[in-house]
């Protein structure tokens, strides 16, 4: 028992988390960061990288705001960045330490989400569209209908991710209105859209990627670089850009207030900002990674592939996941209650 | 039975005997208190404070939470109506709770008399086997009842190859298959506690019942039943109250398509970011249960006084 | 004794009940096992075997890493709180009903009656806090929220066993003038061992299988094999998984097969 005490105190003392030079913790989605980009850094700079996961936006907002997590930096959605800092949860760059901060591609130099890139850098943006298997469903794909009208096709066949925000944002979209809408006409054909398609959706699942290609779904609202994962799986899945609107995300690194390895995070940033190193980035999770000249660097297969570059046809169509307001949240939480009561 | 007046001495012992037993949890109840039940009062706290504009709260008192439970604003017509969605989903989950509780006893109860009955040597062995499976974690197995049980997995193969079926059958993604997922991850926790209280039980016993020509059925029901009650009471109350909250298996097993309980709280603290009704929807499912588990724990030692 | 003439062991049904509740026990476990040979990423799709996943996740150092800690955890989680359990059992029964009492069954069981989420998001608030002020992270809190919602898992089989237990055995021993320690260590203990046992057990796996709360109470750089695997589950779960759950499953067997083999032998 005295050894136990002992040990648990040795435990309880001991931080763990040495603030000493050479390391960085970097908290991130879960399955999303290259080994092979770590093992870079590290070898070029001496700091070891700390990776621990999180699996949402709001988990992550959730810790970091309840305090004491001693972590340096943190990667979350384009909405997300704004709440960050609008919290006070993380600072604004220092963009004298970023010399690659310039390789930042034009259009996301600027954006809505952070006026000016001065407290964000680029990690992996992409889109929320469908994912189809064509031999199933032969039909046009770049449309809502797909999983809203569910054709007698894939009835019993379209799985549709539990994302609260993009799932209801597409069927407001769909029906004529916008992103955290409060339009009560939209919203109220929106609900009935949702409530009259769901009995027609096998799942509201993640995890896509292995299912479609074992062939358990035939279709699924989808990311767009798990829809290319599962085309180089089975040949016959393509990847539609619903025309009545899509969104779009990006997912930003940002250093946190609390920060103990100030140093080394900028350190960090810089480094994935380098053209040959967001390719790493992006050869291992198959998104697109907004710094000029990394194409040259990405697999081959990537630099063209339809699910990334997004066809100019359909870019019009794209819409970034703004920052609900309160009253819009609150319609979407009720119709996603109704939808999975 | 009334005890007889009791001597100065005996009063003693009686006073040393409850200093022991509060002696005794006292360690229990700290950590408890600490990492258990005291966090619980911010739970309560924030279940009267308002909504933060992107999560968390704000300092203002508000009965927001706990009207938002039974009464919700219609969004379309802005008059209050009843929030028959939440009260779905509480049903459906007691529902699948009770259920699960119900086919771990069935078979966990036979189960854990097949253990105990088992020369010593072989009953660790058996022991032992109930527990392997859950050093997977429970993901893990989550996932594997999924290979099992989908439209082309082990299951439906095995049984339409015997010819029992010629179509597969449709489990994946149902409330079945939530059931059946939940009856395997928490059979252990019913079955431990059976064996637990069924070891300790003297096997003479029952030939004695037997020499007294009852039935099989009858010594089970008159002599068995009674001496396991522990058992069975320690084991429901591990396998429902878990199961009510469960989140995980409806995830994977019911393709997420309807919430349990679990996964309603979730939605308030999370991407509902509404912290005082996720609050007051947990601080509800603590009372139920609460209530539930006070009534049984009295219904069950009330009628072994007489038993 | 005498010749048994009501068989416990053979119960109509009883048996066939229990090898059929092993059997389905063991088919997804043996599913996973022989996943985890596949040489394709996905479930379900058979390509040749092979042992690359477990080559990948020995080379994977965050695998291992989670792994470990998750077993640190289970293991400290499991002793502490068996041991409160127990003291708290042998506290709560077995003698004049005291007032009191149903509030620290109460309180004991109450980990069980709230669902993790509303636990987690708690002491993810106090904790934050706690490590706010103090500055000190470290393993401490996952352990010790971990005991605390293991408390009850340890509690009710123990007390299970307890309740009803023979008290002769102990009157006698103490009328022999042991000591009370010597009566628990010699007569109280062994009688209760099947209980503790269990208890522990039960609560090393449900420390092993907890997501929610460790996935809100962790620091940087504590991930455990659980939360690992809920920040793959929304893009994708690698065989590695499947490896790395049918290695701990042969260290497991190899352990208790060490075990029944030295016991064995003392007897």
């Amino acid at each position: 028992m005295q050894r136990l005490l002992t040990a648990t105190a040795l435990l309880l003392a001991s931080t763990g988390l040495a603030s000493a030079e050479g390391v960085l913790q970097l908290y991130n989605w879960g399955n999303y960061t290259s080994p092979e980009l770590l093992e870079k850094f590290e070898k070029e700079t001496g700091i070891k990288v700390t990776v621990t996961d999180y699996d949402s936006n709001d988990t992550a907002l959730a810790k970091i705001e309840a305090g004491g997590h001693g972590f340096d930096l943190v990667v979350p959605s384009a909405n997300y960045v704004q709440i960050f800092s609008e919290k006070g949860l993380t600072v604004p760059l220092d963009l004298s330490k970023l010399p690659n901060h310039a390789n930042i591609a034009p259009e996301w130099k600027d954006v809505v989400w952070d006026p000016g890139r001065t407290n964000s850098v680029p990690w992996q943006w992409g889109s929320v569209g469908i994912a189809v298997d064509t031999e199933v469903y032969k039909g046009d794909v770049n449309t809502s209908a797909v999983w809203l009208e569910v054709p007698d096709e894939l009835k019993g066949k379209i799985n549709v991710v539990p994302e609260m925000n993009d799932i209801v944002s597409l069927a407001t979209m769909y029906y004529g209105g916008q992103p955290c809408s409060e339009d009560l006409e939209v919203l109220k054909k929106a609900r009935d859209g949702l409530l009259a398609a769901k009995p027609n959706w096998i799942s509201m699942d993640y995890g896509a990627t292995e299912k479609m290609s074992n062939g358990d779904w035939a279709a699924s609202v989808n990311w767009n670089g798990s829809s290319m994962r599962i085309r180089e799986a089975k040949g016959s899945v393509v990847y539609g850009y619903p025309k009545e609107g899509y969104t779009l995300w990006m997912d930003s690194v940002m250093l946190l207030k609390d920060a103990q390895n100030v140093e080394e995070a900028y350190k960090f940033l810089d480094f994935i900002m380098a053209p040959e190193n967001a390719a790493l980035i992006s050869n291992f999770a198959k998104y697109a990674n907004g710094i000029a000249g990394s194409e040259a660097f990405m697999d081959p297969a990537m630099a063209t592939a339809p699910e990334v570059v997004i066809p100019e046809e359909f870019k019009a169509a794209g819409v970034f996941m703004p920052v609900c307001s309160e009253k819009s949240r609150e319609y979407m939480t009720a119709i996603w209650t109704e939808l999975q009561k | 039975m009334t005890p007889p007046p009791m001597s100065a001495a005996e009063a003693a012992q009686i006073n040393a005997s409850v200093r022991n037993g509060w002696l005794l949890s006292l360690p229990a109840l700290v950590v408890l208190a600490v990492a258990a039940v005291g966090p619980l009062l911010i739970v309560l706290v924030y279940s009267f404070l308002e909504a933060g504009k992107h999560g968390n709260v704000v300092g203002n008192f508000s009965t927001g939470g706990w009207s938002g439970i039974l009464w919700t604003r219609d969004i379309f017509t802005d008059s209050y109506v009843l929030a028959d969605a939440h009260l779905t989903i509480f049903w459906r989950s007691i529902k699948l709770s009770f259920l699960t509780t119900l086919t771990t006893f069935a078979v966990g109860f036979p189960t854990a008399w097949f253990i105990a009955t088992r020369p010593p040597k072989a009953r660790a062995l058996w022991l032992f086997l109930i527990t392997i499976p859950f050093w997977t974690n429970l993901l893990i197995r989550t996932y594997a009842i999924n290979e099992v049980i989908r439209t082309e997995g082990l299951l439906n193969l095995a049984l339409m190859k015997v010819g029992i079926i010629s179509e597969p059958l449709k489990l994946i993604y149902t409330d079945i298959a939530v059931f059946i997922g939940m009856t395997y991850v928490y059979l252990p926790l019913m079955v431990l506690p059976l064996f637990a209280a069924i070891d300790r039980f003297d096997l003479r016993l029952l030939e004695a019942g037997y020499d007294l020509y009852a039935s099989r059925w009858r010594v089970l029901r008159r002599v068995v039943l009674p001496i396991v009650k522990p058992g069975i009471i320690a084991g429901s109350i591990l396998v429902f109250v878990p199961s009510l909250g469960a989140y995980v298996t409806p995830r994977v097993l019911g393709g997420g398509k309807q919430m349990m309980i679990g996964n309603l709280i979730e939605l308030q603290f999370l991407a509902g970011k509404n912290w005082p009704l996720g609050a007051a929807l947990s601080m509800t499912l603590l009372i139920v249960v609460t209530i539930a588990l006070l009534f049984y724990v009295r219904a069950a030692n009330g009628e072994k006084t007489h038993g | 004794m005498a010749e048994r003439r009501f068989s416990a062991t053979r119960l109509p049904g009883f048996a066939t009940i229990a090898m059929l509740a092993f059997l389905a026990l063991y088919i997804p476990i043996l599913t996973l096992v022989v996943y985890s040979f596949n040489s394709e990423v996905t479930m379900g799709n058979w390509g040749t075997a092979t042992l690359d996943w477990y080559a990948k996740a020995w080379a994977n150092a965050d695998v291992k890493d989670a792994t470990l800690r998750s077993l640190t955890i289970a293991g400290f989680a499991a002793v502490i709180s068996t041991a409160l359990a127990t003291m708290a059992a042998l506290g709560t029964t077995r003698r004049r009903a005291f007032k009191g009492q149903t509030f620290i069954y109460v309180m004991i069981n109450q980990p069980l009656m709230v669902p993790e989420i509303v636990t987690a998001v708690a002491l993810m608030i106090l904790f934050g806090l706690i490590k706010t002020v103090t500055g000190v992270h470290g393993l401490g809190y996952l352990i010790l929220a971990h005991a605390a919602f293991c408390i009850p898992f340890a509690y009710l089989p123990i007390r299970a066993r307890l309740e009803g237990m023979d008290l002769t055995l102990e009157t006698a021993a103490a009328d022999l003038y042991a000591s009370h320690w010597h009566t628990f260590r010699r007569v109280t203990l062994p009688i209760l061992m099947p209980g503790v046992i269990a208890g522990a057990m039960l609560a090393f796996v449900v420390s092993l299988d907890d997501v929610v709360i460790t996935e809100f109470v962790k620091s940087a750089g504590q991930d455990t094999l659980p939360t690992y695997m809920l920040g793959q589950m929304r893009r994708q779960l690698t065989p590695e998984i499947n490896a790395i759950s049918t290695g701990l499953l042969l260290v497991t067997i190899a352990m208790l097969t060490a075990f029944f083999l030295l016991t064995r032998k003392k007897d």
